[in-house]
């Protein structure tokens, strides 16, 4: 696995992250891009991309993605079983003397057809998503979508992070899958600063913990966002303290901003106090990457 | 004829395992000679897929009928197409279900569910 050392050319990739979904990785991946002169959002919560619902982008362009499948030919398979035995999530089965491939198990590792010593396979091509491309006024909207019950959304991360390091904006905002998954690493594989964002409780702490874990791991510098504040004891802010770990900002819980969410409004772009809020968090954020 | 019955514990005094491709063993009852050999599932412990692990487990052991209480689709299909009969076990001791099936009171599983990862739901 390749994990990025530096920047280029001046380019940041920040990718915002949490342990569990809800936390508000979206909310403000969303208004960071939004609050940026020019920027790209990339949503590679792939299960379920919503970034598109608050951005609204338009000129929406499209690509399908697609992934390799075995095929076996059934002449040359001698039944040895190799590649039953090899893959590790049980996609192939031998019955009455053939083969059987369940695609929609397979994770395209290409496993069996290294194992065959018959040289049997072939493979083809399964559409497994799509990525799309589109405006938002100064935000460049890359959205990945995988089709529901596919295995993984892995080849959807890396054509999205793929795709938008070609476009010209020298922030990029990556808003990653939520958990501590490998579509999580993949999501942050590139990224130069990571952004986590912790809930005031003692559940959002397990989920801080988590994705601290990760990206102490991938040794990618980060800070916290500590959202829906509630103005009295926070879990998660004490557990910064304890651990040293820095404070980016604080979003207080407000129902007001409730509503401008329910309503899919970007809060940087209909309300003043978030204008304000999301600037001078860009403003700390983009301090705080090259060190 | 052997029959294979999913089962948490080595003896036939205990229930069907509720799970087919998670079951810790699989009892393979020779109904000719009353002998009771137990396999380990080793897709058990699959991340996935196990449902179609298990089913290859099923048919090299050479069984004729599995006695299951439910079964996910992928390792349905692998089982049907191996042409291994499939029928619904009773609540009940596993013992009590293989008498059940030597006196022709199990009928055949008809519900056959989408597994637990999704798959196959488009």
């Amino acid at each position: 696995m390749q994990v990025s050392t530096g920047m280029e050319k001046g380019k940041m990739k920040i990718a915002v992250l949490s342990g569990k979904g809800g936390t508000g990785k979206t909310f403000i991946a969303v208004n960071l891009a939004a609050a940026a002169k020019a920027s790209t959002y990339v949503d590679c919560d792939v299960e379920e991309p919503n970034g598109h619902l608050f951005l609204k982008p338009e000129h929406v362009r499209e690509q399908e993605i697609s992934v390799k499948i075995p095929v076996v030919d059934h002449e040359k398979c001698n039944g040895c079983r190799k590649c039953v035995d090899f893959c590790n999530f049980n996609a192939l089965a031998y019955i009455n003397n053939k083969l059987r491939i369940f695609d929609d198990v397979c994770h395209s590792c290409g496993g069996c057809l290294l194992v065959c010593p018959e040289d049997a396979f072939t493979e083809k091509d399964k559409v497994v998503g799509k990525v799309q491309r589109g405006i938002s006024d100064n935000v460049i909207v890359w959205t990945g979508i995988l089709n529901t019950g596919e295995a993984t959304g892995i080849p959807i991360i890396s054509e999205l992070l793929n795709a938008s390091s070609q476009e010209p904006s020298e922030l990029t905002f990556i808003d990653s899958p939520p958990g501590s998954s490998c579509i999580v690493m993949e999501s942050i594989k590139e990224a130069d600063y990571c952004i986590l964002v912790a809930e005031p409780t003692i559940f959002g702490v397990h989920n801080l913990n988590m994705v601290y874990e990760l990206v102490t791991l991938f040794d990618k510098p980060f800070g916290v966002i500590l959202n829906k504040c509630l103005g009295e004891d926070n879990p998660a802010e004490a557990y910064c303290m304890e651990k040293n770990l820095p404070i980016l900002g604080r979003i207080s819980f407000d129902s007001e901003l409730g509503t401008l969410n329910a309503n899919a409004e970007v809060a940087f772009r209909n309300d003043e106090r978030y204008r304000e809020l999301f600037s001078s968090l860009l403003e700390t954020v983009t301090k705080e990457v090259p060190h | 004829m052997k029959i294979v019955i999913p089962t948490e514990i080595k003896t036939l005094d205990a229930n069907v395992c509720p799970s087919f491709g998670r079951a810790p063993y699989f009892l393979i009852y020779d109904t000719q000679t009353k002998e009771s050999v137990y396999l380990d599932n080793t897709a058990a412990a699959s991340a996935g897929g196990a449902g179609i692990k298990a089913a290859q487990i099923v048919l090299d052991s050479k069984a004729e009928v599995l006695l299951a209480p439910r079964l996910g689709e992928n390792a349905a299909q692998v089982l049907i197409e191996a042409e291994i009969k499939i029928l619904k076990t009773k609540d009940g001791t596993i013992k009590e279900n293989i008498d059940a099936f030597l006196s022709d009171e199990l009928a055949p599983l008809q519900e056959i569910h989408a597994g637990f990862h999704r798959h196959g739901e488009r």
